[in-house]
């Protein structure tokens, strides 16, 4: 359902141009959920915001259920790393879920019934009338989730989604994506940094090298389901994945021996 | 303790900081510090500013100043807002209008009454020209500066729902720099009470606070309708003032209550 091929984007132009993406071919089936992780600084987030439409990539393309991404395609949702910038501070809770689905056509009545069930789905049934600054940040993160699920999008990006909360809120939040995943048939494509994370949660683990980023692997992730922070952890095939993928991030070749296919 | 606690509120605070300066002043004038006859005593001026709330002439100068005041605030609201809003969206025209803002803003407006006079023949035009003349600064720089200031991410998050330029404007733009307009509109409120004061005492007209104090200057007591006048002056900008705050923190609580977790 996404396509990208020989995407590529440079920032600046002259002696000062920075190349953030050095061509990047990538498929993402329908459903998948895909983790794109790499160093910091690598240009994970260009390649998220050339996906969302947000930036006009300097070569290559993005097709999105066969139309070329050249703006923002509708049927697409962003989480944002930053809950706190990214939801409207003068909206209470529920209008800050509902306000998308006014591309939608939906009526008042519709919008609100939608976020209120979104709401439901990420465990926050009652904070509707709340203002997100009255929320913790764990809580905000999850009204953004809510947020992007009211949306019903074919394709959600989340953008280091989990990169601004304390360790046990981020476990919980990754189980949280597990468990709505299934919900309405979604594509995921989440950016992360943290190798253990990208594992856990993603049924393919995509590996990008320093700036200009490129793919140097891509690794399916057969761990047994359903999920669960304590047995997947230590299951065996965990353990060399991540040893896999922190290679791969590092710059290191991959074992002959791996986990990978 | 009871003393404590009365000194923890601010207004008491403050009021009982107003009459220790009155109990001061009376007592300068009274001992012979100050010859009453060179300043009033504070008791005289007092009982005179409480006669005047009651002096109907009075009370229609205060009304057709503060009508002024609300006009020319109001006018000013209309205009200097949506004109920083063109200025804040299109760069171009703000890097070429930046040079006359900046060369016009520093101008004085009573230094324009002069020509002001020149211009119009009705003084209350003039008044309420002068007024959004110089009440215009406040509101158009602080909307210019709360639109730099909406955060790009809040921009970025709507427009990746698919939202266009426009709707991000009116739905992110326009609220986040709702509370930075709102203080502008304040001290504009001051700046306009203080212009149109000064534009009835140096250019006359046939009513208003300034006229007021052109009338009582001639009487033997001038000086006690002076300053009795003047007090009710700065009570009306400390009402009006309190008031526009109170509503700043009612209305943009989300603003206020974020900042002070920041």
């Amino acid at each position: 359902m996404l396509e990208i091929s020989n995407l590529t984007h440079t920032y600046g132009s002259g002696p000062s141009a920075h190349n953030a993406l050095g061509g990047i071919d990538l498929t993402v089936a329908e459903g998948e959920l895909v983790c794109i992780v790499g160093p910091s600084g690598c240009g994970k987030s260009t390649l998220l915001r050339s996906i969302a439409g947000l930036l006009r990539p300097t070569g290559g393309q993005v097709v999105l259920n066969g139309s070329p991404v050249e703006q923002t395609p509708d049927n697409l949702a962003v989480v944002f790393q930053d809950y706190s910038r990214s939801l409207f501070p003068w909206m209470s809770v529920a209008d800050n879920v509902s306000l998308p689905l006014r591309r939608k056509g939906m009526d008042k009545k519709q919008r609100k019934e939608a976020a209120l069930e979104a709401l439901e789905q990420v465990g926050l049934e009652g904070a509707g009338a709340k203002y997100p600054w009255q929320l913790s940040g764990g809580m905000q993160q999850r009204v953004s989730i809510a947020r992007a699920l009211a949306y019903r999008p074919a394709l959600l990006l989340m953008d280091e989604p989990f990169g601004s909360v304390d360790a046990q809120t981020r476990e919980e939040l990754e189980d949280l994506t597990l468990r709505v995943r299934g919900h309405h048939n979604m594509t995921i494509v989440l950016i992360t940094h943290d190798i253990d994370e990208s594992v856990y949660v993603g049924d393919r683990v995509v590996v990008l090298s320093k700036a200009p980023a490129g793919i140097v692997g891509d690794l399916r992730v057969d761990l047994p389901g359903p999920r669960d922070q304590i047995t997947t952890r230590e299951h065996p095939d965990f353990v060399h994945l991540r040893a896999e993928v922190g290679r791969l991030v590092r710059g290191m070749r991959s074992q002959p021996a791996s986990a990978s296919q | 303790m009871i003393g404590r606690r009365l000194l923890d509120s601010k207004p008491l605070c403050g009021a009982l900081g107003a009459a220790g300066l009155f109990c001061v002043l009376e007592a300068t004038g009274r001992t012979g510090l100050i010859s009453p006859i060179v300043f009033p005593l504070a008791s005289t001026v007092l009982g005179r500013a409480v006669e005047l709330a009651t002096d109907a002439d009075f009370l229609l100068d205060v009304v057709s100043t503060l009508g002024a005041w609300a006009l020319g605030l109001l006018l000013t609201v209309v205009i200097a807002v949506p004109a920083g809003f063109v200025l804040g969206t299109l760069p171009r025209a703000e890097t070429a209008l930046r040079p006359i803002l900046e060369f016009l803003r520093p101008i004085p407006s009573l230094a324009l009454i002069p020509l002001a006079l020149a211009l119009f023949s009705d003084k209350f035009d003039m008044k309420i020209t002068l007024i959004v003349y110089a009440a215009t600064w406040p509101v158009l720089m602080n909307t210019l500066y709360g639109l730099k200031d909406v955060d790009p991410l809040a921009k970025e998050t709507l427009r990746s729902f698919g939202f266009g330029p426009l709707s991000v404007l009116w739905r992110v733009s326009l609220p986040s720099t709702a509370p930075f307009v709102a203080t502008g509109v304040r001290l504009a409120s001051a700046i306009a009470l203080i212009v149109a004061i000064s534009v009835e005492l140096l250019a006359g007209g046939s009513d208003g606070i300034g006229v007021f104090l052109i009338e009582v200057g001639g009487s033997p007591d001038a000086m006690v309708y002076i300053i009795a006048t003047a007090i009710w002056a700065g009570v009306i900008g400390l009402v009006s003032d309190s008031l526009f705050v109170l509503a700043e923190r009612r209305i943009f609580r989300w603003h206020t209550a974020r900042t002070e977790v920041v």
